[in-house]
């Protein structure tokens, strides 16, 4: 997500930054190419208009011209234009009323809607420890009542009993009494997809809102939607007055720009994208830091998150005693690769890095072995504890067993102990505190623990 | 079903059509009404860009849109035009890269069954397609088979299962988790054995950027060859009309997967002009089979590309 249209920012810049002088003229190509580079991105034309008309003002005033670096300054209107056109900090969802508090679920057919349900609902039930109950409203889609109950016994959360032939807006009431009933916080109302000019369907879910008075109505939409994103969400807001908008598909390689274009029409968050097809891919959306991703300029927040989610907090505190003492051994090397797997190995993780947006085109073109990380684990698992604490006894005929048993070569077991040994080299001289920091290999910089 | 009168099939994708069109034709109608002259205006560089401007928001595409303008522009330019011209022009235009892509799904009686293999990123329409196609090809007298090839999302066989009583049809299915080609391969030998004339394969939804899941898709058009070197004889990708510039990356990825045949589009009966119809011809020449304009089984109907074409610029026929 984000990669194309923030490689062609990326050249648009480059070209910028390299100038001394800006004259009006300069800005003006440039914004022409920012203007193609969205609408390939699908971001609705009304919507890059009114970015590039703002850019451009602001770009061609005293702010830009008197600045030392004229391109820079450019980018950066261009970052604060684009966090704003996002919507500042990131929303959650509000649960704030006398519980059962229902949370509907619209969108059109396809875009999402009962996978984000069950999805949300996991997340309610377990991180934030609701008591969650669903039902399905679509009495159209066949099979979509059942859909949601497989969903609901998959991630452990209770379904309103199918009564077949009811209304949607009877199972919503009856969802709302058995919730009462049951001592639930949380209602989740999956309705049918529809489409937004469908008046019929409108004024049902009109009738749902105001029989069940949700505190959200999400509209779940496909990130990989044209120019129509701007009708959808326009229509659907202007007739249910949504609290915010899920995002699905952002796992796909569209281009983001639904994203841009249904924040800037309607004015509601962006709250939640689904990033897979699991159950547990659901994120939060942080607008400031998609702004910096998509410019190219990484996303160390969320990769500084990443890894406390994956590193615990004793794991960090030994590991760093450890290094105060100028130990690394391949144990310690051997945790660090299974670090980088979990959060999605190299790309992933330079995925966020700043400036890495470019370099990340080269390096899928070099065909970057992620596979390597799995043979280093083989090569480690296939030594003895022994070997693992003290590298200098890995002699020649060590080696060709080591290679055997884990299905490799010498050169690559050679490979790795060099790769170890500079980064043990590297961790003596931080953990004696020496002069500046070591250039650290790409990935792993974000990975050691402060 | 919820249509109360019969209509023929060209007034109901003039209706489904309905919102594309004004949408252009409106914007071409404001081209005029905000210009100097109302009803004549000289088709001169601004004109042009207003026009491009129209075509991109009907999801054309930048490329495609400048394409299209400049072909106006070539023949027309610093001549006064009518609304009425640059319709029809525009129509010619897009007509002229959308004829030659234009052919119905033929299905051929010498193959028993006719595979066809239906694919497309996750919720696109693939399942409603088959149910639509079905009844179809039931009322031309033809015996149908579905086989439940989405065996990942949770209660896909049954919505193919409910189609497939629907249309009085057998379903071929495995429980969830089953591997899809094995269900294809079964399917394919139950179809030759009870003669069957049409099957037709469902798959999982699946985004084109997932090597994993187009690699199992890869293995189903192999296992399926293992059984029919000659089968699929159709594959078919179906887009979302609401899709924009990413359904030329569709094409291409599923393209070179599963050797598509032929594109379906749906959901065009809503605001969306599925403009990127005419990149997609413009660049793969893949024959566009049917588009869907409605929840009703006669809702699918065959592409029409001068029909397209007409309704999309809004030429009154």
């Amino acid at each position: 997500m984000f990669e194309t249209l923030s490689g062609r920012l990326g050249d648009i810049f480059d070209k910028l930054r390299g100038r001394g002088v800006l004259n009006e003229s300069d800005v003006g190509a440039a914004m022409r190419e920012v203007r193609v580079a969205l609408l390939e991105a699908d971001v609705a034309l009304s919507v890059v208009k009114d970015f590039v008309e703002k850019v451009r003002e602001r770009a061609v005033g005293q702010e830009v011209l008197r600045s030392v670096t004229p391109g820079q300054m450019v980018v950066k209107i261009v970052n604060d234009e684009l966090v704003a056109m996002l919507g500042g900090d990131s929303e959650d969802i509000n649960l704030n009323a006398v519980p059962p508090v229902a949370i509907m679920m619209v969108g059109l057919q396809g875009s999402g809607k009962t996978t984000s349900t069950a999805k949300i609902a996991k997340r309610l039930a377990g991180r934030d420890r609701k008591r969650v109950l669903m039902a399905s409203l679509d009495t159209r889609r066949p099979a979509a009542q059942e859909q949601l109950k497989i969903l609901g016994t998959q991630i452990n959360v209770p379904t309103l009993p199918i009564i077949p032939g009811q209304m949607p807006l009877d199972i919503a009431k009856r969802a709302m009494e058995a919730a009462r009933l049951g001592g639930y916080d949380v209602v989740m109302l999956d309705t049918a997809g529809r489409l937004h000019v469908d008046e019929g369907l409108m004024t049902e879910l009109d009738s749902v809102k105001f029989s069940t008075m949700p505190t959200e109505i999400l509209l779940v939409a496909d990130a990989l939607t044209g120019q129509d994103a701007v009708n959808v969400a326009r229509q659907f807001n202007d007739r249910l007055n949504v609290t915010g908008i899920v995002l699905t598909r952002m796992d796909g390689d569209g281009r983001g720009g639904a994203a841009l274009s249904m924040r800037a029409v309607t004015g509601r968050p962006i709250k939640l994208v689904g990033t897979g097809e699991k159950l547990d891919e659901l994120d939060n959306f942080h607008p400031s830091r998609v702004a910096s991703r998509i410019l190219g300029m990484g996303d160390v927040v969320s990769l500084v998150e990443k890894a406390q989610e994956m590193v615990s907090e004793q794991d960090a505190e030994a590991m760093v005693k450890r290094l105060r003492k100028g130990q690394f051994t391949l144990v310690d090397y051997q945790k660090q690769l299974a670090q980088m797997r979990k959060m999605g190995g190299m790309s992933g993780i330079l995925g966020l890095l700043p400036g890495v947006g470019k370099l990340k085109k080269a390096l899928a073109g070099a065909n970057i072995d992620e596979s390597m990380l799995v043979r280093q684990d083989a090569i480690i698992n296939s030594m003895t504890p022994k070997e693992r604490e003290h590298t200098k006894i890995i002699a020649a005929s060590r080696k060709k067993r080591i290679a055997a048993g884990s299905g490799t070569s010498v050169q690559e077991v050679n490979k790795l102990l060099k790769q170890h040994q500079q980064m043990a080299d590297m961790m003596k001289k931080m953990g004696k505190g020496g002069k500046g920091m070591p250039q650290l290999p790409p990935g792993f910089d974000g990975l050691l623990p402060r | 079903m919820s249509e109360p009168e019969k209509k023929g099939w060209f007034s109901r994708l003039k209706d489904g059509l309905k919102k594309s069109t004004s949408s252009v034709s409106d914007g071409i109608t404001g081209l005029f009404t905000t210009g100097v002259l109302s009803g004549k205006r000289k088709l001169d560089a601004a004109t042009l860009d207003e026009l491009e401007d129209v075509l991109i928001m009907a999801d054309f595409g930048v490329v495609t849109a400048a394409r299209v303008t400049q072909e106006l522009s070539r023949t027309r330019l610093d001549k006064e035009v009518s609304d009425e011209e640059i319709r029809r022009t525009l129509a010619g235009v897009v007509a002229q890269t959308l004829i030659p892509v234009a052919k119905p799904l033929v299905i051929d009686p010498a193959n028993r069954p006719h595979v066809l293999l239906v694919v497309g990123v996750n919720g696109s329409g693939k399942t409603t397609t088959i149910g639509k196609l079905a009844r179809q090809f039931r009322n031309q007298g033809k015996s149908v088979m579905l086989a439940a090839g989405d065996t990942f999302r949770a209660a896909a066989i049954e919505q193919l299962a409910v189609w497939g009583e629907r249309n009085g049809v057998p379903v071929i299915a495995k429980p969830v988790g089953s591997d899809a080609a094995a269900v294809a391969f079964e399917a394919l030998e139950k179809a030759r054995e009870q003669n069957i004339d049409v099957l037709m394969i469902d798959t999982a939804g699946r985004l084109q950027n997932k090597q994993g899941l187009m690699e199992e898709l890869a293995k189903i058009v192999r296992v399926i060859r293992k059984a029919d070197p000659a089968a699929p004889h159709d594959t078919l990708l179906v887009l979302d009309a609401t899709t924009g510039q990413n359904a030329v990356q569709q094409v291409d990825v599923f393209r070179s997967v599963a050797q598509i045949s032929g594109l379906i589009m749906t959901k065009l009966d809503g605001t969306a002009r599925g403009g990127v119809l005419v990149a997609c011809a413009e660049k793969f020449g893949l024959p566009i089979h049917a588009i869907g304009v409605g929840e009703s089984i006669e809702d699918l109907q065959p592409f029409d590309a001068r029909e397209f074409a007409d309704t999309i610029a809004g030429v009154a026929a």
